[in-house]
């Protein structure tokens, strides 16, 4: 694969990354290039270290070999104090919203502001009027996180993540779990915030519809390689089987039903050894 | 027999590697207090949920103890006509041994599982990566004004049991059993010497406050993300602050009172 003319236009630029975690390899020699106010998916089954990448790509895991540059800057190799100021820059979505369980919806917003700026209270209070605004939960501000429902976590923590106006926000896992009406609002705040702040989203996701939806750009991982990248156009049309049992769900394919074991009727007439 | 050795080896090294990122995570804490000094408010809602809603608890225990001081040493007082130094041997137990030390176990059960269980809680709902995330360094916002809050309240938390434990001993000493007033607090007085009794003891509950909370707050923050890991790092919290406690009251009783 050629993934090797990065550009001005990229933002995040991950070259020959491996990762390990014991014998089992996540990634194993990637490439995969992020473009500047893009939204960039990427995709995979559960367990292939989407989430990984993407502390890896926020400094919180060291890669074994190769490099990670989110805006020229070498993440891996950024003293605390640089690497910290970089993801005042980046925000991120976890997959549980992360919300501080001890603050109201309000405090939570104004969190970051209040550590790392020297703002008002009030015009902090107009900043997080304004980021709650823009997810719809302006009306929720006095909520505890344990009020909220899945999606209305995620949105707080949305407007968490651009409370500092970031250049970026990787997601992580954002449709999962949550209704239909949840996983639409998401799926338009998404986009509507990519555009209207200019930012680049990066997501990790496996649900297919929503995110090839809103997607510019996929790349599909699977057993620590990328087994296909295009934007979503490209993906629904790919060659390869394995992505199109992916893309539509097939229960069969090149990802067998069966876990790996030995001969079912060997396996039920081996009589005395217990599991 | 080879596997056992191979058992052993692993064990230690397992005890080894995690004594020094609990080294390495006291240091960290340690340097994050000079963050916490200038925000008094981040330590202040500490205090209360650790020390302040401890408080209970402690009177409560501290009562109870010295009563039952109170009625223990007059019985065996009385054998040799001594009961008019009961004062003494209520306030001698409890400022020198009973006050840090059952402070402390309590204070590991009641304010250090609660902080093991908040720290591990955080990490498994990935509070503290996301605080990581906002560039936000979770030792120095979460884990310093912690340790600080529990290594101010032990001291104070030991001081109380031993006044309230004292107070209980002259309720039931004088109140139930009819030892003399006066000579309650006057044999106390003359007998319990400020820095080799009291000093002492308020120095061994600092020393158990420090431990306590390291432990607390290691065991959180080093937990395994899961809710069984949380459930044992809350255990392990409890179970390894009591050993602690008691094996270093032992060395520092030797060291303070050695020479009496």
């Amino acid at each position: 694969m050629d993934n090797s003319n990065s550009s001005q236009n990229t933002l995040v630029s991950v070259r020959n990354l491996t990762f390990s975690r014991g014998n089992n390899k996540i990634f194993d020699d990637i490439s995969l290039d992020f473009e500047r106010g893009k939204i960039t998916a990427i995709m995979g089954p559960s367990g292939t270290g989407k989430t990984t990448l993407l502390k890896l790509i926020g400094g919180q895991l060291y890669p074994e070999q190769g490099t990670i540059t989110v805006d020229g800057q070498n993440v891996h190799r950024l003293r605390r104090k640089e690497l910290y100021e970089l993801r005042k820059r980046m925000g991120m979505l976890f997959q549980s919203g992360a919300l501080l369980t001890d603050m109201n919806v309000y405090d939570n917003v104004a969190f970051p502001l209040r550590e790392h700026t020297h703002l008002t209270e009030s015009m902090i209070r107009s900043l997080v009027l304004m980021k709650l605004q823009a997810v719809g939960l302006r009306g929720a501000h006095q909520l505890m996180p344990n009020e909220l429902s899945g999606g209305m976590a995620r949105r707080v923590a949305m407007a968490r993540a651009i409370a500092l106006d970031p250049m970026m926000i990787l997601y992580d896992e954002p449709f999962t779990g949550q209704d239909p009406i949840s996983m639409g609002v998401l799926v338009l705040l998404i986009k509507a915030l990519n555009e209207t702040l200019g930012l680049t989203s990066i997501i990790v996701s496996h649900d297919v519809q929503e995110t090839a939806q809103i997607a510019d750009y996929i790349y599909v991982i699977s057993n620590g390689k990328v087994v296909d990248h295009g934007t979503p156009a490209q993906i629904e049309q790919s060659s390869s089987e394995w992505v199109q049992q992916f893309m539509k769900g097939a229960a069969d394919g090149p990802v067998h039903f069966h876990y790996p074991a030995k001969e079912y009727v060997d396996d039920l007439l081996s009589t005395g050894k217990r599991y | 027999m080879m596997q056992f050795f191979q058992r052993l080896g692993a064990s230690t090294r397992t005890s080894f590697t995690k004594l020094g990122r609990a080294t390495y995570f006291l240091l960290q804490t340690l340097s994050g207090i000079l963050s916490v000094l200038p925000r008094p408010r981040l330590l202040m809602n500490q205090l209360f949920s650790v020390g302040v809603l401890s408080f209970l608890i402690i009177t409560i225990s501290g009562l109870f103890v010295g009563m039952v001081l109170g009625l223990q040493g007059f019985y065996i007082l009385s054998d040799f006509g001594a009961e008019e130094s009961l004062g003494i041997m209520v306030a001698a137990s409890l400022v020198r041994e009973l006050g840090p030390v059952v402070t402390a176990l309590l204070f590991a059960g009641r304010a250090g599982s609660a902080l093991t269980a908040e720290i591990g809680l955080m990490k498994a709902t990935e509070q503290l990566s996301g605080m990581e995330m906002m560039a936000i360094d979770p030792i120095r916002r979460i884990i310093s004004p912690r340790f600080l809050a529990g290594f101010i309240s032990m001291p104070l938390l030991a001081s109380l049991f031993s006044a309230i434990g004292i107070i209980g001993g002259q309720l039931v000493g004088t109140g139930l059993l009819g030892v003399d007033d006066g000579a309650y607090w006057s044999q106390m007085q003359n007998q319990i010497d400020f820095y080799d009794d009291i000093i002492n003891g308020v120095i061994k509950s600092i020393i158990f406050g420090f431990v306590t909370s390291w432990i607390a707050l290691f065991e959180g923050y080093d937990a395994i993300p899961t809710s069984e890991g949380v459930s044992r790092a809350t255990t392990r919290t409890v179970v390894n602050s009591a050993f602690s406690i008691l094996g270093l009251d032992f060395i520092l009783t030797a060291l303070m009172f050695g020479d009496d």
